[in-house]
């Protein structure tokens, strides 16, 4: 019942934002604007980024997707997948693992909240996922054995269990050192590669939004509006070499002329 | 007091050597320890300066001949304790306060779990009952001691209800604590797989709120043995307190060093119940000092 009766082609849609606006009550009575009617429409299966200075409200858009925050203004409406029981799954910036649980429990804890979700070969389902993040020896380890890395990637494998149509991912390598971060990158493109799921992938990076995505959404400062919205037509499958491709730079280098120009509008 | 000091050296080394016993436990230390260097178990030094001190109160007593109705020397204490097992006097009177403590601890932790879950659960039951219930706090309990007699009679209930009364505080301060400390990021993280307030409250609030709540058990279980001995000092019919009193009045002060030991007996083994079950139940918790506290 949840799948669509029609093979997802890339005219279905998976999420659509209509002039989403976010205002908040800040000290002495002002109030912030955050988002400023916010449109975008995401196809089903895209890899999308969305870059832009810390601020703009770019974590909100995902909150608001996720139904964590509640929008002032504006619509967020999701394609033929909306009756699906697992439609979103969310990346945070920490992991976020509770550390009385092990790697395994961790990523079950879909399974112990929220709607009963069916747990048959639930356990060859988490060791697969293990297998697949490359943690397969630390099933049974205690988050505070892991590395950050590590454990990031259990937040992701946390996020892929209960099989959501959409993953959205909220600067899930902030917290990483550089090596660790591209390393994960290339690691999530492969994961992403095997059922290529619709993935909303915030970022204040640059190289990292082009190197993974489809299209990449570039967003102004506060208010957060969006910019502009560039395509990737880098071919796949994407290996870190193409970073040195003249066509990358040029497209990263858009990206970054854009972002500078916004900055010293304000 | 004397044998209060090497409580807490015990506790607070748990390093090589010393901490073989929580081996088997699922407690996980992080690798990287301090390198091991030789160095005396923290347990000997506390035991040595015990036995050092316990020597040379002997001597005192001993050499400038005081009297045994002033200080009874640790000799004429270990005989009273001896004799007093042996006859069951003093475990009869020791089971009289162990169950008070037992029962008045037990209410306590009951009652403090249910309100701190109401007021960190309810804004309402927050508002109207936090601020009268602080205004209690400033009350000294043992002030309530003559009048819960009063009311509850000579028997037990007035025992047990100082016991709870006192214990109850801090008890309920950790439990709200503990149930507040969850981020307010990871309950969005359970959110994200639509967790109900009730599964937030059981996957996460209430394990996040493990480690306060052992700690406010900690300075609980101290706070009740004192609670038990002043309930019967105000009036009682049996118990260590009134034993204290009662051979007070005897002039029998070996005796009454006797009961005082049993007394630390009964606080020293509540207090490794407690930091027991905090290993094995809080073995996740990054830092124990944070809640090793001393009393």
């Amino acid at each position: 019942m949840p799948t669509p009766s029609h093979p997802p082609t890339v005219t279905d849609t998976a999420v659509e934002l209509h002039h989403i606006t976010m205002r908040y009550k800040a000290k002495r009575g002002r109030t912030v604007l955050a988002l400023d009617g916010v449109s975008l429409t995401v196809p089903e299966g895209q890899f999308l980024s969305i870059v832009g200075p810390s601020g703009c409200g770019k974590s909100t858009l995902l909150k608001i997707i996720m139904g964590l925050t509640r929008q002032s203004e504006g619509e967020v409406a999701f394609g033929p997948a909306r009756d699906h029981e697992n439609l979103l799954g969310m990346v945070f910036q920490q992991p976020l693992l509770l550390p009385w649980r092990t790697v395994a429990k961790n990523m079950t804890i879909s399974h112990d909240v929220g709607p009963r979700r069916p747990r048959a070969d639930l356990d060859e389902r988490v060791a697969e996922q293990l297998d697949m993040l490359g943690l397969r020896d630390f099933a049974d380890q205690y988050p505070s054995e892991l590395s950050g890395g590590m454990q990031q990637r259990v937040g992701i494998g946390r996020a892929l269990l209960h099989d959501p149509r959409i993953l959205l991912m909220d600067e899930p390598f902030g917290a990483l050192d550089a090596m660790t971060r591209d390393q994960m990158g290339l690691d999530l493109l492969d994961i992403w590669e095997r059922d290529r799921k619709t993935v909303l992938f915030v970022t204040h990076s640059i190289p990292e939004a082009v190197l993974l995505s489809d299209r990449v959404v570039v967003m102004t400062p506060r208010p957060g509006r969006i910019a502009e919205v560039i395509d990737v037509d880098l071919a796949r499958p994407r290996r870190l070499e193409v970073i040195n491709t003249p066509e990358f730079g040029e497209i990263a280098s858009r990206i970054r002329v854009l972002l500078n120009s916004e900055h010293s509008a304000h | 007091m004397k044998l209060g000091n090497t409580r807490a050296d015990e506790r607070v080394v748990p390093g090589p050597g010393a901490g073989d016993g929580a081996g088997h436990t699922p407690a996980r230390r992080p690798k990287a320890g301090p390198a091991p260097r030789r160095q005396i178990p923290g347990f000997v030094l506390s035991w040595g300066l015990f036995l050092i001190l316990v020597g040379m109160w002997q001597l005192v007593v001993r050499a400038f001949g005081v009297s045994i109705v002033l200080v009874p020397a640790p000799s004429d204490v270990v005989r009273s304790l001896v004799d007093g097992l042996q006859s069951g006097f003093l475990l009869e009177h020791m089971w009289i306060t162990l169950k008070e403590i037992l029962i008045g601890f037990g209410l306590a932790i009951g009652l403090a779990l249910v309100s701190a879950g109401l007021i960190t659960q309810f804004r309402i039951v927050d508002k109207a009952f936090l601020p009268i219930l602080v205004l209690i706090q400033t009350i000294p309990k043992v002030a309530m001691a003559p009048l819960l007699l009063m009311w509850f009679g000579i028997g037990m209930t007035s025992k047990v209800l100082t016991i709870a009364l006192i214990a109850y505080f801090p008890l309920l301060v950790n439990s709200i604590l503990g149930l507040r400390s969850a981020e307010h990021e990871q309950i969005e993280m359970l959110r994200s797989f639509g967790a109900s307030e009730f599964q937030i409250m059981r996957r996460l609030r209430v394990p996040m709120a493990l480690p306060h709540i052992f700690a406010g058990l900690d300075v609980a279980v101290i706070l009740s043995v004192t609670g038990a001995v002043v309930a019967e000092f105000v009036g009682a019919t049996g118990g260590l307190g009134y034993t204290i009193q009662a051979t007070n009045f005897n002039m029998d002060v070996a005796r009454t060093f006797a009961v005082v030991v049993m007394l630390s007996v009964i606080g020293m083994s509540l207090h490794a119940v407690v930091v027991t079950a905090n290993r094995w139940l809080v073995f996740w918790a990054p830092s124990r000092k944070e809640h090793a506290r001393d009393l």
